[in-house]
């Protein structure tokens, strides 16, 4: 269940933003992405969650392994916090979500509709949909926006037994996390030169 | 596939979901239209069938935007696409549940509306099958608009403008078969026409529709 990215260029809105990416991903693993703003960070982790189709290389993963979470939750505002659980477990066929529950404190807030929660509280329902997805690989967009510290230690719990667990984690995040076992890739050195073109691309005029 | 087709009749139902809306603007259209043509039931019971099917289907065209531009706005589309879940299902499921919130209580309100329009008594069955037969056709090439035009900001006058065209054969034949059941003419090819359509689009669009929704995530 290992991820290895080959020589990877990817771009956004049609113009290359990174190029010659290399890593892999070992089981119980975790790679944190860092790099500037606009740098091109969501668009590998895009790339790389299969959302969109990248310009040259190839991303290598197993199907259905990547649990992806990008800047916003996908939470429904009149659903409660266990309808929105207990639909995502559903889609991807599994039944007990009182383990995400539990990691992300969220039993006081069961019965809430996700639309009064506070974003924090928003953003710990949406990282606790990755625990119901029992998907290894996790590729995660930023997690910690809008979490205090309190939670963002709840998260860095959640990841460190995900990684123990055998699963793997790439991460895009600016704070320190304190995970031991996460190394951390900094994408500025790969940004795309003015050179790069997109080869047969006769659309250049209208970007 | 099943929890989605729940979640989103639950969402359709619960506050600010929408479901309603395309009922209260059928009935609307069937309240103002003697007042506009005038009260004479022979003029009425002539274009009713026409004036049922034309108030069905803007109801309809009205909450189209609304298959999946939700669902982008609030992400759960980009997670929906990376869940195990094939998009030509989810599709297939949000075409089914707009037809279960819009076209269903449309096709079951027709005859009470019907009776607004003095529709002739033969028409009511027909009205009836017409409706049934045809809005399901109206539901998925409505989320194939929606899927062009996901992502989008106020996508919804570009979704009417592309979606009308494809509209026009099943409004016809719709029609026609209501308008023919309702004066005791033979309705066997619309009625053949009409499902034929619907069965069609059902068939193939879903494939069209996931496709776009996978080039507009990009």
């Amino acid at each position: 269940m290992s991820l290895s990215v080959h020589d990877l260029t990817i771009t956004r809105g049609g113009i290359p933003v990174l190029e010659g990416l290399n890593f892999s991903l070992e089981p119980g693993r975790a790679l944190i992405l860092r790099g500037p703003n606009g740098v091109g960070k969501t668009t590998l982790l895009r790339t790389v969650a299969g959302l969109q189709p990248p310009l040259s290389g190839r991303v290598d993963c197993p199907p259905e392994s990547i649990a992806y979470a990008a800047h916003s939750d996908g939470l429904k505002a009149m659903l409660s916090v266990t309808e929105n659980l207990n639909f995502w477990s559903d889609v991807f066929g599994r039944k007990d979500i009182s383990a995400a529950i539990q990691a992300f404190d969220l039993a006081a807030l069961t019965d809430r509709m996700a639309g009064t929660l506070s974003a924090g509280q928003k953003r710990r329902l949406g990282l606790a949909r990755l625990l119901v997805t029992g998907r290894p690989i996790w590729v995660l967009d930023e997690p910690t926006v809008s979490l205090d510290t309190a939670s963002v230690r709840m998260f860095a719990d959640a990841v460190r037994a995900h990684l123990q667990a055998g699963g793997s984690a790439l991460l895009a995040t600016h704070i320190d996390l304190g995970l031991s076992e996460a190394e951390v890739l900094d994408v500025g050195p790969f940004r795309a030169g003015p050179n790069s073109t997109v080869p047969g691309g006769f659309d250049e005029g209208f970007l | 596939m099943i929890s989605l087709l729940i979640r989103d009749l639950k969402l359709a139902f619960r506050a600010g979901g929408g479901f309603g809306l395309g009922l209260a603007f059928f009935l609307i259209v069937t309240v103002l239209v003697p007042f506009g043509v005038g009260p004479e039931s022979s003029l009425l019971s002539k274009i009713a069938p026409g004036i049922l099917w034309l108030g069905a289907l803007l109801a309809c065209l009205l909450s189209l935007d609304r298959i999946l531009a939700l669902d982008w706005e609030d992400g759960s589309l980009d997670l929906l696409a990376t869940s195990p879940l094939p998009l030509e299902g989810v599709v297939t499921i949000k075409a089914l549940a707009h037809w279960l919130t819009t076209g269903l209580p449309l096709t079951l309100a027709a005859p009470f509306f019907g009776l607004l329009l003095s529709l002739p008594e033969p028409g009511y069955p027909w009205l009836v099958l017409s409706l049934l037969l045809g809005t399901p056709a109206l539901s998925v090439i409505g989320t194939f608009g929606a899927a062009l035009t996901v992502g989008i900001k106020r996508g919804g006058l570009l979704l009417s403008l592309l979606v009308l065209p494809f509209y026009v054969p099943t409004l016809i034949f719709g029609a026609e078969l209501a308008r023919r059941g309702a004066e005791g003419l033979a309705t066997t090819t619309p009625l053949l026409m009409l499902a034929g359509i619907t069965f069609g689009v059902i068939a193939l669009l879903p494939f069209a529709s996931a496709l776009v929704l996978r080039v507009n995530l990009r």
